[in-house]
């Protein structure tokens, strides 16, 4: 089994190059999350007049910010913000959308109820969807959870409602219907696992977007509340103070982007692995 | 083809009155006193009265709603709770100014994205192609906000070639409209990309090559024409968007727009700006997918006669 395991991942990697490397920085992504304190050099919200906006040098390796605060300690619980609200909502998304996909696929009657609330969601742009959650609940984290999570429900969804449809048309399902097992059951254990893999690829997929638009929440100042160190809230400083410090822009967004990238081909590469018939679609 | 389309507009109005509906009752769920809230800590106790008695929270919600869609089909949004002027004003002197912003924004993205992607499969597999798969890949990758404090950094502050920021001349729409097409002209590549290289495999491109055809009048001739179908979806969609996804690009050039109006509306919680700001958004969107399912119908005939 564990041999089976890595033979798969290794074979993965041959194939996928791109997606290998979008792998590795996925995974230091996530150590540097997890281990923020450790690997942080200094306490990110360290305040020190006499250093602001240095640039660049053997105490500061990215620089310091306006209030002498360094950006790379800030950058790295920068990734633990990340992470946390990217994983947090995105699963959450995942869960309630799969959820709502398979019972509007099963039961007939919510349907057309439940297709047609994503559809309305769907017509507005994630960041609207987002602010307006904002507007109705107020600023703090778990609402910036709630914001996104709410306009990736659809997109999961629609997805689960399309792959339940053919899942629950196979004759295993007739099988269970037949044998007189319960709909919790039947949709648990024979619709769910079949639907499960496309689902994954759509999650790779969807957390560069959720890690994107907390970023930007701070960014316009109704994200993560300072002075929590956060890559979106950094590069809105930047607005302000990154004249005078260049380094202030050039190291978040870095550090944004390239977790963004990582992401981005990883999703590519294993929707490529799951179904070969996509391959090189946008 | 009349048929066609009026059923299409019959799809936009429910999705229309929905959004109507949902918004409504999704801002009376702000747990607490909503009119306390929205007046902040601080008010005095006479404004939260007067929001309170402005959004009718003081009557029963179903009478609040009846209110709300007489005002509507009368055109009246609303009154903003910050500027004391009409929502519809608010935004209609707004409107122009994101509309005009998202139409370059799309219209470099169209052309650059299908510009790249004939490349990308003209060349499939050399060095042409690797690089606009990368620089696509770039594209959806690069944060908004980032890119635009970089060419603002560049162009205005070290070179000072354009305006950092504002709204008036043509030199004022550069940035921001690069900064707006970046990632969808990376989608649009992608997708002419993908889209071309499905149609070269058709039998109507293999009759046409073993007809002896050269290569370049198939692809331009035959396989592009087909290809654009899909790409045009992409475009009309993402166009939808951009009216009201221009939020951070507005932000960072400061442009008067109506994304900026709704982050400064969500800010103070202006309620009525943000309802109207999300019946606008909705609206657009609605009627640019029916503009492309009727150019699409246009396009490809197949649809009308189904």
């Amino acid at each position: 089994m564990l041999r089976n395991l890595s033979k798969t991942i290794v074979g993965f990697a041959r194939d996928h190059k791109l997606a290998a490397f979008g792998a590795v920085i996925v995974l230091l992504f996530v150590i540097t999350g997890i281990f923020a304190g450790q690997l942080a050099p200094k306490d990110p919200n360290q305040v020190s007049v006499r250093d602001s906006l240095v640039p660049p040098n053997a105490e500061f390796p990215l620089g310091a910010d306006n209030n002498g605060r360094d950006v790379l300690s800030r950058i790295i619980f920068g990734a633990r913000i990340s992470l946390y609200v990217s994983m947090t909502s995105v699963g959450l998304a995942a869960f309630v959308g799969v959820l709502l996909g398979i019972v509007a696929a099963w039961y007939r009657w919510l349907r057309a109820p439940i297709m047609r609330l994503m559809d309305v969601l769907l017509a507005f742009p994630g960041i609207v969807i987002a602010l307006t959650i904002i507007a109705i609940l107020g600023r703090g984290i778990e609402n910036v959870i709630l914001a996104i999570a709410i306009y990736q429900i659809p997109q999961f969804a629609r997805l689960a409602h399309g792959l339940a449809l053919s899942a629950q048309e196979q004759t295993y399902v007739e099988a269970a219907v037949a044998g007189g097992e319960s709909d919790v059951a039947i949709l648990s254990r024979y619709v769910f696992p079949n639907i499960v893999a496309p689902i994954i690829v759509q999650v790779s997929l969807l957390i560069p977007g959720a890690i994107m638009t907390a970023a930007g929440l701070s960014f316009i100042g109704l994200g993560v509340p300072p002075p929590t160190a956060e890559w979106g809230a950094m590069l809105q400083l930047s607005l302000t103070w990154g004249r005078l410090a260049p380094h202030m822009t050039i190291f978040p967004g870095l550090a944004l982007m390239l977790v963004v990238f990582g992401f981005n081909v990883l999703g590519d590469g294993l929707r490529d692995a799951l179904d070969p018939r996509l391959k090189g679609r946008g | 083809m009349f048929r066609y389309i009026s059923g299409r507009i019959l799809i936009g109005i429910p999705i229309l009155f929905l959004v109507i509906t949902i918004v409504f009752f999704a801002f009376r769920l702000i747990p607490g006193d909503a009119a306390r809230i929205i007046a902040g800590d601080e008010a005095p106790i006479e404004r939260v009265e007067q929001i309170r008695r402005d959004l009718g929270l003081d009557r029963p919600a179903i009478v609040q709603y009846g209110a709300y869609l007489a005002g509507l089909a009368r055109g009246d949004l609303g009154t903003s709770f910050s500027s004391r002027r009409p929502v519809a004003t608010e935004i209609g002197s707004r409107y122009w100014n994101t509309f005009s912003l998202a139409l370059a924004a799309i219209t470099v993205a169209t052309v650059v994205g299908v510009a790249m992607g004939v490349i990308s499969a003209l060349f499939r597999g050399r060095w042409a192609d690797h690089l606009v798969t990368v620089a696509a890949l770039l594209g959806i990758s690069i944060p908004v906000f980032w890119l635009g404090l970089l060419l603002m950094q560049l162009f205005a502050v070290e070179l000072g070639w354009l305006p950092a920021a504002g709204y008036g001349t043509w030199q004022h729409f550069v940035m921001p409209t690069i900064t707006l097409s970046v990632f969808s002209i990376a989608f649009i590549t992608r997708m002419t990309r993908s889209s071309l290289l499905e149609t070269v495999q058709q039998d109507y491109v293999r009759t046409a090559r073993a007809k002896g055809v050269r290569e370049r009048l198939v692809l331009f001739m035959h396989s592009l024409r087909n290809a654009l179908l899909p790409v045009t979806i992409v475009v009309g969609l993402r166009f939808g968007y951009m009216v009201g996804g221009a939020v951070i690009t507005e932000e960072v050039f400061a442009w008067p727009g109506l994304g900026r109006l709704l982050i400064l509306s969500v800010a103070q919680r202006d309620i009525p700006v943000v309802q109207g700001l999300l019946l606008v958004f909705a609206t657009s969107f609605v009627v640019v997918n029916l503009l492309v399912d009727v150019l699409y119908a246009f396009l490809d005939p197949r649809i009308r006669h189904r």
